[in-house]
């Protein structure tokens, strides 16, 4: 049993006595009460634990919360800048009415927000090679595809 | 004698839990279980005063005559009662959603339905998920497409009401007619004068008008509609794009620890011992023990329970676990076994379950005689949220947080297998992520609620995705040795199907999806049919998956009917019209019967927009299904390019839909868009096999699901008519396989009869 610190949506963060193979996911969801971040498969094969660690798009399943110690996370709950300004994203996904379980949907805005950050206007190939490690079971990828684009055309590389 | 075929009325996709059915006759639901929306069991609706102001109108459906006592009994009236629709006094609205939410849009459409009647603009409208109470709210599911079909008259009535009575109280107010006002958008407006007063003012003297009798409501004629049939985006979204707590997986009470719960491989096999100690020695777990069970389908299996304080803590003991299991009774069966079986046994004649003509001869006069052979496989419902549930025992009440379809369900199971008494189970709805019919079937919250009665704090329990796969009541797998006859016109003249029906070993019904009858052929003009059914005992659990049955004979019939217009040497889309017939209203035109007239509608309409008939070029093909299910009449086209690999991308489907009307723009087409990718992830290489009882697949990479890049382009035509709306969860979903193998023939002149297109060399790019 450990005590680690890491950087969450931009709070440091102390958690004591986790064992440092614990996933981030679970130390986010059970240690720090960030449930935002889904459990779809364990196995890094879903991308519903998508989260940033610093900047980058990270399996948050498959990532001990050891290797994340003393850097930044963001997780969907840190995604919008403040509660009054949402990320273009997530605006996208409320106007493109994305959703439908919903599910899966902390995932895939992260994983595309981190496209974004390094590729403001994708390309729908570009979309497809970033995309292609989130899965929705309820199969709204053509509004996905749109609201990227939407957001894209919005500015949205925050 | 050819309409015999429908004489049934029976779409056996309807079928759902006792429980949420009431009277079920066999395995068939009756057919005014399946449309009761006349208000003969509305009980009392009653309007009350809340504090600071405002109206709260309670209406209730499906009560019993002990809860409308209740309700009459003096001072408990207005504890009692709960509201769909709450008028504060600055004019602003709560309305309670009643269904649950698993992903269909329920929590968004049928709060609009109110609002619409009730005549006030959506943007003053809050909606809140109501509590779980048959007495207040009748019956609350999420299944079978039916949320709107049973909702659609009583969520009008729960507006036309309020209407009515804001109208009352300002025509009092004014000393005018009823007749001289008018609602409009949150407003009673004078029509002599134009003068208005809002709901929020006339809230509390509308609460002392008189309750309407429903026969006396006036429903807004659909032209007036300013709501209904908008693109209205879901109710929860800012909260789900903000990762707030919404899901059953999401649930966090005080002091709370969290299990795991492990079942046998082979289904049904019991625990005979378990290093328990060890386990128990392990960091954070508290207790483990073990769970008899009681075997029931549906209910409590038997397994060992691992109690930790933390969900990674509990997945990592139920690795070090290890069961010593008694599989003396536990199922042997084998996938490979049945698809042997299933080739034996229909290789010759089989009991005859159902026939209309004479199969025989239609053989004998027959100028061409097509056979052949189509299989399909078991499937999991591969929910993305796995199954997980939180339950509280305390004060020997118990407290279950679930993400169900069937929360009413939940107290008289854990009634059976628990010492408890229904009255003692609370329970509290919460999303689910994903329901396609997995959780209509509640054994995990069984799992939980054993588990917390044992254990003297709040547990949840979560599935790993392996539990999940292995543990599913699967989409049962089928196989049709079908032959069809053709006269030297190229009429159809026959159809005999030789099949397996898998029954459950409990009660020997067919299992859950699994009843194929001759009406699924959905083709009312063939003169000869003949259905031989070899009955197998299944101890395999089954389930709903997203339109039952239809959702895998769609797909067999609508691509043999495509073998026959191919062999009859004639056009799919003509032959396929042939076999409706006339148009007309099948049986006792009720919504379940067939109606070939939105049959013929909306294929024409598919066709049209398909450009169907229009020159491909080489590698491309098009292909046409129908199938009309869960009350809805689709017809869809896919436009595929194949490469010499059988690669296959699918470069557009188009969707004809007859629901009546659409309630709810984009909610709907999400519904419509989702089950065609969701079809085309089904058939690209989902297979659950099991062998000596246990399921082989475990995790999305040996069951894969769909990934971005593949979704096609999908277009979507909605045909309006007079009829009521109905539901859109499922019935988008059964025609698509069929559209898509169909066009695979028209683009390489090769059928696929065996799901996944993987088994046959096909892949999605």
């Amino acid at each position: 049993m450990a005590t680690i610190q890491i950087k969450v949506n931009g709070e440091n963060r102390t958690i004591s006595g986790i064992d440092p193979k614990t996933p981030l996911l679970w130390a986010l969801r059970d240690h720090l009460g960030l449930v935002g971040t889904k459990f779809g498969c364990g196995k890094g094969l879903c991308g519903a634990c998508t989260v940033h660690f610093n900047g980058t798009a990270i399996r948050s399943c498959s990532t001990a919360v050891s290797a994340v110690e003393s850097r930044s996370i963001t997780t969907i709950e840190g995604l919008a800048e403040d509660a009054d300004h949402l990320h273009p994203l997530q605006e996208a996904w409320i106007e493109h009415d994305v959703p439908q379980c919903g599910y899966c949907q902390a995932g895939q805005m992260m994983n595309a927000a981190a496209l974004l950050s390094t590729n403001p206007k994708p390309s729908d190939e570009d979309i497809d090679n970033a995309m292609i490690g989130n899965i929705c079971r309820c199969g709204t990828y053509t509004r996905i595809r749109k609201a990227i684009h939407s957001a894209a055309g919005n500015g949205g590389n925050a | 004698m050819k309409n015999e075929l429908y004489k049934y009325d029976l779409i056996p996709d309807v079928d759902m839990p006792a429980e949420f059915v009431g009277k079920i006759e066999g395995y068939e639901t009756t057919e005014t279980d399946i449309l009761d929306t006349s208000m003969a069991r509305r009980q009392f609706l009653k309007l009350t005063g809340i504090a600071g102001g405002g109206l709260v109108l309670a209406f209730s459906m499906g009560s019993s005559p002990r809860a409308q006592a209740a309700h009459h009994g003096g001072k408990k009236e207005t504890a009692d009662l709960n509201a769909y629709v709450q008028i504060k006094s600055d004019g602003s609205v709560v309305i309670a959603a009643k269904n649950p939410e698993v992903g269909q849009g329920v929590k968004t459409f049928l709060p609009m339905i109110i609002a619409e009647e009730l005549e006030v603009p959506w943007k003053s409208v809050s909606v809140v998920q109501s509590e779980i109470d048959q007495k207040r709210y009748g019956r609350q599911s999420a299944g079978g497409s039916q949320s709107t079909p049973r909702n659609w008259t009583p969520m009008r009535e729960a507006g036309a009401t309020a209407r009515t009575m804001l109208i009352a109280a300002a025509a009092e107010k004014w000393g005018v007619n009823a007749s001289d006002c008018m609602a409009d958008q949150g407003y009673v407006v004078n029509k002599s004068n134009g003068k208005n007063l809002s709901y929020g003012d006339l809230a509390s003297a509308a609460a002392k008008q008189t309750v309407p009798d429903p026969k006396s409501l006036k429903f807004k004629d659909r032209k007036d509609y300013k709501l209904l049939g908008k693109f209205v985006t879901g109710v929860d979204n800012h909260k789900l794009v903000t990762g707030q707590p919404l899901f059953g997986i999401d649930q966090r009470l005080p002091g709370m620890l969290n299990a795991v719960y492990v079942k046998c491989p082979s289904f049904y096999g019991k625990v005979k011992s378990a290093n328990l100690d060890e386990v128990k020695q392990l960091p954070g777990v508290i207790d483990a023990f073990v769970i008899q069970g009681n075997s029931t389908d549906g209910e409590l299996k038997p397994g060992v329970a691992i109690v930790a304080k933390t969900t990674y803590e509990a997945f990592k003991a139920e690795k070090a676990l290890q069961v010593s299991w008694n599989i003396a009774d536990a199922s042997k069966e084998s996938w490979s076994g049945f698809k042997k079986m299933a080739k034996e046994l229909t290789a010759n004649p089989g009991p005859v379950s159902e026939e209309i003509g004479s199969m025989d001869d239609a053989i004998t006069g027959a100028y061409k005689v097509v056979d052949s052979y189509y299989t399909y496989p078991f499937l999991s419902h591969a929910n993305l949220e796995p199954q997980n549930c939180a339950a509280w025992f305390r004060n020997g009440k118990m407290e279950i947080y679930a993400p169900t379809q069937t929360p009413q369900g939940i107290a008289g199971i854990l009634a059976r297998i628990l010492p408890i008494k229904a009255d003692d189970v609370e329970i509290k709805q919460l999303r689910g992520g994903g329901g396609f019919g997995r959780r209509l079937i509640n054994d995990w919250v069984c799992e939980v609620a054993a588990i917390a009665h044992k254990i003297n704090a709040p547990i949840k329990m979560t599935w790993t995705r392996e539990t999940d796969m292995a543990h599913d009541f699967f989409r049962v797998g089928g196989f049709h040795n079908l032959k069809g006859t053709l006269d030297k016109k190229g009429k159809l003249t026959g159809f005999q199907d030789r099949t397996l029906v898998f029954t459950n070993k409990a009660n020997g019904h067919p299992v859950r999806g699994g009843n194929i009858r001759a009406a699924n052929l959905q083709c009312p003009e063939i003169p000869n049919v003949r259905m031989e059914t070899h009955e197998i005992p299944l101890t395999t659990p089954c389930g709903w998956w997203r339109a039952p049955t239809s959702c895998s004979v769609g797909w067999v019939f609508q691509s043999f009917i495509h073998e026959m217009a191919t062999a009859a040497d004639r056009d799919h889309l003509e032959f396929l019209l042939e076999q409706f017939g006339e148009p007309r209203w099948m049986g006792n035109q009720t919504a379940r019967d067939f109606n070939t007239e939105r049959a013929i509608n909306v294929t024409k309409l598919a066709a049209e927009k398909g450009d169907w008939g229009k020159k491909m070029k080489s590698g491309q093909g098009r292909g046409l299904s129908f199938y009309f299910s869960h009350l809805g009449y689709f017809t869809e086209v896919a436009e595929v390019t194949v490469d010499s690999l059988n690669n296959v991308k699918v470069d557009r489907v188009v969707v004809a839909c007859d629901v009546g009307m659409l309630l709810n723009k984009s909610g709907g087409e999400n519904q419509v868009e989702g089950s065609v990718i969701d079809g085309l992830s089904t058939m690209a290489a989902q297979e659950i096999t099991f062998e000596n009882g246990a399921v082989q697949e475990s995790n999305f990479d040996n069951y894969p699901l769909l990934r971005l890049p593949v979704a096609p382009k999908i277009e979507i035509q909605w045909l309006t008519t007079d009829h009521s709306p109905t539901g859109l969860g499922e019935p988008a979903f059964p025609p698509l396989a069929a559209a898509v193998t169909n066009a695979i023939f028209d683009a390489t002149g090769k059928r696929i009869y065996t799901m996944p297109i993987s088994k046959e060399g096909f892949s999605f790019v």
